[in-house]
């Protein structure tokens, strides 16, 4: 039997984000919270092998009572169990603190019910880190292939995994022995469309709930933002460019637009031969 | 005490990632904003390193510390972690930075846990700063965060080495002295089978993996507003007329028109061409992070209210269907009056 585990994360979406241009404060009101994306395309491929070989799917988060909607959606998705890791002790946590707490938990499944691999989204869209990943494969002391883009090979009988994983400049073929940890893009697996009895249960759905105390404890000075090596020092918004002089078509016409731009652009030193282009 | 500051020399195959120059021209100048006991350092792991260690040495670093050996000739995250935690435990330095390249974030990520510091990611400014509470300077490490909506400044206070990933083509690379004086020291890591936990099987090099945005000087992006994955024929076209490469906002990626690759933008690339054209792109501030420090923006867009204006160099409000078209010909015009 197989079986995966995927650590989620329900982010708010950050394309949806505005800055209030009188106070420069995050508009958080009405922005609608997502489960992280690259994260579902984790939770279709563990869902993908759960049903070539059998098996299952647990999902994991760590955020407030309102993440059970990412949960739900996983449920949706084909997985089979879903833990809901939530005290206000965890809140404030950087990666370091993150990664205690998902290690803890993911330990503390895999004593029951052993893990064959243990699936993260490359990254989260608010944080954009992609260190939870790494950070939970090495306090449990897991090989981990971040970047991940397509399982190539599951083997239960001779305990190894075939990962394609993407660089900078090639992709890698890495045989790791399970269980592995890996990090995924959206490449892994296509998000399936839900089956109605998966959607039906979905809707009904109560994830467990973990607390900091119960089922499992934690060291209490390694959690939440006690817990963290990091610091928010200040924020601010990002600092606004001089705009350019803008033209129209409407009113230079298509010709005279692209000569006026051409000359501007040509008009910089270095530019003309840079471009092959004569003034 | 020596204050060491320490840049990760990433290398494959034996070559250098260009953001390790960058990051001893970084790390020079945070060493110089403390004391004079300050030393910038270069870290280096791989098989037959010797050149490149005295590379990094022109590049300032004034010492690297080499790992070299078969076991370590490409990447792989346990074994490259293990040598660099047992280094920095060895020398105890005060700043580690590493390249926020794929490679660098895993090891990084892993690295801090295992030595149990903090590690800020992705950062786009650096400096040394006083923060009240603490005798010495503290890097203050800087980031966009929710999808480059806030710039947040992060600091690690109570654990060493402070450690960042920076993202490539944000700084400038070190200048390269020919004559620059520096030690190399050698450092052995004991192999041990537990370090052995992965292997690579096969190395597979793609076409859209050999796109380099970052470091390109000419990049024509498309956006949404080319209205489907046909409109980046017309992108490529004026790419190849300019001799540049092709990049895209992440709504063309989300909506499959194009590869990863070529994203431009917080979740992508960060770029900083002489000259970025943008079509049909809004210009969500996602993207305006990764493309905004370019010598020359030339933005095309229909609407005159589009946030890309206000980073442009040159703005025109028009259809790119048409514009794009005419540029190329007025580009073909020009070259063939140059050549008579």
């Amino acid at each position: 039997m197989f079986h995966a585990l995927v650590s989620i994360k329900q982010v708010p979406d950050t394309t949806n984000i505005r800055i209030d241009p009188e106070t420069n404060n995050l508009i958080r009101q009405g922005v609608p919270t997502i489960l992280n994306p690259y994260d579902a395309h984790a939770v279709a491929a563990a869902v993908e092998w759960k049903r070539k070989l059998g098996g299952k799917v647990t999902i994991i988060t760590m955020g407030p009572p309102a993440a059970v909607t990412s949960l739900r959606e996983c449920i949706e998705m084909g997985a089979d169990r879903a833990i809901l890791i939530s005290a206000r002790q965890f809140a404030g946590a950087d990666t370091w603190a993150t990664s205690y707490v998902l290690a803890e938990v993911v330990k503390a499944v895999h004593e029951k019910d052993p893990i064959d691999l243990v699936f993260f989204g490359k990254q989260a869209i608010d944080g954009d880190t992609a260190q939870v990943g790494p950070g939970v494969a090495v306090r449990m002391d897991l090989p981990v292939v971040s970047y991940a883009v397509k399982i190539r090979e599951v083997n239960l009988e001779e305990r190894y995994v075939i990962i394609e994983r993407k660089t900078e400049s090639r992709n890698e073929v890495i045989k790791t022995s399970l269980p592995t940890a890996l990090t995924c893009e959206k490449d892994i697996a296509e998000i399936p469309y839900a089956s109605l009895p998966d959607l039906v249960y979905s809707l009904r759905y109560e994830p467990e709930v973990w607390t900091a105390e119960s089922p499992i404890t934690f060291e209490p000075a390694l959690l939440g933002l006690k817990g963290s090596p990091t610091t928010v020092f200040k924020t601010g918004t990002p600092e606004k460019h001089a705009a350019g002089e803008v033209i129209k078509t409407a009113e230079l016409g298509v010709d005279g637009v692209v000569k006026a731009a051409l000359d501007k652009i040509l008009g910089v030193e270095g530019m003309a031969s840079m471009l092959g282009v004569q003034k | 005490m020596t204050r060491r500051f320490w840049v990760y020399i990433e290398q494959e195959d034996g070559k250098a990632h260009p953001v390790a120059w960058e990051l001893l021209g970084v790390a020079r100048r945070l060493a110089d904003e403390v004391n004079d006991n300050a030393v910038v350092e270069g870290i280096l792991v791989g098989h037959n390193m010797e050149e490149l260690a005295k590379e990094a040495i022109q590049y300032g670093a004034q010492t690297v510390y080499v790992v070299d050996d078969p076991a370590f000739k490409s990447y792989l995250n346990k074994p490259y972690t293990t040598a660099l935690t047992a280094l920095v435990k060895k020398y105890d330095p005060e700043v580690f930075l590493v390249g926020a390249t794929t490679l660098g974030r895993d090891l990084a990520g892993a690295v801090a846990t295992s030595i149990g510091t903090g590690l800020t990611a992705d950062t786009t400014h650096l400096a040394m700063g006083e923060v009240k509470g603490t005798a010495q300077k503290l890097l203050l490490a800087t980031r966009p965060a929710f999808g480059g909506n806030v710039i947040a400044t992060i600091v690690c206070r109570d654990y060493r080495p402070q450690m960042a990933t920076v993202r490539p083509r944000v700084f400038t690379s070190a200048p390269r002295q020919a004559d620059a004086k520096g030690e190399i020291v050698r450092e052995v890591i004991p192999i041990t089978p537990d370090m052995i936990n992965a292997e690579i099987l096969e190395f597979i090099t793609n076409d859209a993996s050999s796109v380099k945005l970052e470091y390109a000087d000419i990049i024509v992006s498309g956006g949404r507003g080319l209205g489907g994955a046909k409109g980046f024929e017309l992108i490529k076209q004026l790419a190849d007329e300019l001799g540049g490469v092709v990049g895209s906002s992440r709504a063309c990626v989300d909506a499959g028109w194009i590869k990863y690759d070529h994203q431009v933008g917080q979740t992508g690339k960060t770029v900083r061409p002489k000259l970025y054209i943008a079509a049909g792109i809004s210009g969500a501030i996602q993207h305006k992070v990764g493309m905004q420090e370019s010598d020359f923006i030339l933005a095309i867009n229909r609407d005159p209210h589009a946030p890309i204006f206000d980073v442009a160099t040159m703005g025109i409000v028009g259809d790119l269907y048409e514009v794009i078209p005419a540029l190329i010909k007025e580009i073909r015009a020009r070259k063939e009056a140059q050549h008579g």
